[in-house]
């Protein structure tokens, strides 16, 4: 297991190295994009408001508030990650349309994401959820927000973040899914499991 | 007390009571997931347990929302039919959730259906969600507060199942259920099962099962059996803390149920996280309130 801080810019062979279980941190760049954002960008071929080549995306819909007397400018609150399978259906796409590096998420992804990171050298990775304070004490600053129009969860949240994580790594470069190996794990101790139980639940008469 | 000034109370204490309930887990997940750390033997599980418990100081030094997604607020009402505000609860609590929203504050969760516009006060369309139970002849109110995020919303499911497909149609969907997609709903989870003759009514008891204390057992002893078994076998697949793998999977197995018909097994099912925000109050005729959930706590 190695540990390491990686940098925005994220370049290619800062992240070849990686394999799944590694832990990393992050330092610089890290821009909220969930469902909406991938919606707008891939469905509706909406231009994005910010440059994500190179940079980390968080699936994360964060409580921010205000400051006060500073329209427009935030201070972050609670920001944790969110299940990272929604966004599968167009994150290959997402992938290849923007150039970024990094996705920190919250459990695993599937086929389209790994395929995505293999070919463009991206990869996924899992903040702990529900660790939404841990998360939110490593932002240096919310640097600005672009459609806020989503509402607060769905918008891009542009933060400078310094040492974030842990950041476990769930897909590689070279095509490892740490998810599907361990669901794989789980389903094939499932049947035994089920079959096991299943002679004490013979209550019809 | 006039009316007026029992109005405001009652809106007082459920504004503060479902702050509280955002920032800090009640004393059974707490000591559950306590019994649960001490279990982890690998590295990876014990870097995400010590994640969450350095996570929930930070909600209670800071008083901030222990997870960012403080969800769609629901209420389960069991209500005195002499509880003086018995007519006014529903309007209340709509006031409640605002203010808890600014006060939290509470991220933003309520989507109007067809417009697709976020309210921005966690007030919508039926929303918050109350449930309502009538308890006659008792003055008090009890009042289950439950925050259901997103995350451990997505691996409910509800099904009719033929009769002949037995109990045992019922393991699987819970297993098949849980190993696909419980992994991603920041286990250990507790799982909440309804069993009954149609599906509303089997998923409304699975999200009743989550409500009560760990440790509860189903009143039928089979029933109660069948949690334990559930629950060994859940364990015994290894999802971990965050589905990273571990010695255990869930923190309990609540199985909760109403008479079938004779032609149907119908089942729900719903997760609650291992941030689990369920927390109870009781108040009073004269707005006097204990916090059944959190033993002591002061709103």
């Amino acid at each position: 297991m190695s540990l390491k801080v990686i940098n925005t810019p994220i370049k290619d062979e800062d992240l070849e190295s990686l394999v799944i279980g590694d832990i990393i941190y992050l330092n610089g760049y890290l821009v909220t994009s969930r469902d909406d954002v991938h919606q707008r960008l891939i469905k509706q071929h909406k231009a994005l408001p910010v440059d994500l080549a190179g940079k980390a995306i968080f699936h994360a819909g964060p409580i921010m508030q205000e400051i006060e007397g500073q329209p427009g400018r935030y201070r972050v609150i609670s920001i944790g990650p969110t299940t990272s399978m929604r966004m599968e259906k167009y994150e290959k796409e997402f992938i290849a349309q923007t150039g970024v590096k990094i996705i920190v998420g919250k459990g695993g992804m599937g086929l389209n994401t790994v395929a995505g990171c293999q070919e463009h050298k991206a990869i996924h990775t899992v903040f702990p959820g529900g660790c939404a304070l841990l998360a939110a004490n490593c932002v240096e600053e919310v640097e600005r927000v672009e459609w806020l129009d989503l509402g607060m969860p769905e918008a891009m949240w542009v933060m400078r973040v310094k040492q974030f994580g842990p950041l476990i790594v769930s897909i590689d470069t070279k095509g490892n899914n740490l998810f599907e190996n361990n669901k794989r794990e789980f389903n094939s101790r499932k049947e035994a499991i089920v079959e096991a139980i299943c002679p004490y639940v013979d209550f019809l008469e | 007390m006039d009316r007026e000034e029992q109005r405001q109370r009652f809106i007082d204490i459920m504004a503060k009571f479902t702050v509280y309930t955002g920032r800090y887990l009640p004393d059974d997940v707490l000591s559950r997931l306590e019994e649960l750390r001490e279990t982890e033997n690998s590295d990876l599980a014990k870097i995400i347990y010590d994640a969450m418990f350095e996570n929930l100081k930070m909600a209670e030094e800071l008083n901030r929302p222990c997870c960012q997604d403080t969800g769609v607020i629901q209420y389960f009402v069991q209500v005195g039919t002499k509880f003086p505000l018995i007519g006014e609860i529903e309007e209340c609590l709509r006031e409640a959730v605002q203010k808890a929203t600014v006060i939290g504050p509470l991220r933003h969760n309520a989507v109007e259906v067809f417009d697709e516009k976020n309210t921005g006060n966690n007030v919508g369309t039926r929303i918050p969600w109350i449930d309502w139970e009538i308890i006659p002849d008792s003055d008090e109110v009890i009042i289950y507060v439950y925050m259901a995020g997103g995350g451990c919303s997505l691996p409910g499911a509800a099904k009719v199942l033929m009769p002949l497909e037995g109990y045992e149609g019922v393991v699987k969907f819970v297993f098949d259920q849980i190993t696909s997609y419980g992994i991603n709903a920041c286990p250990p989870l507790l799982v909440g099962i309804g069993i009954a003759g149609s599906v509303e009514v089997a998923a409304k008891l699975s999200k009743k099962a989550l409500l009560r204390p760990l440790g509860s057992h189903n009143n039928n002893p089979r029933g109660a059996e069948l949690e334990k078994r559930i629950e060994k076998g859940l364990n015994d697949v290894k999802i971990g803390p965050g589905g990273l793998t571990g010695e255990n999977s869930v923190m309990g197995v609540h199985i909760e149920q109403a008479a079938r018909h004779p032609a149907t097994i119908a089942v729900g099912l719903s997760t609650g996280c291992w941030a689990h925000r369920r927390s109870v109050i009781k108040i009073s005729a004269d707005m006097e309130y204990e916090t059944i959930s959190h033993k002591g706590a002061i709103l």
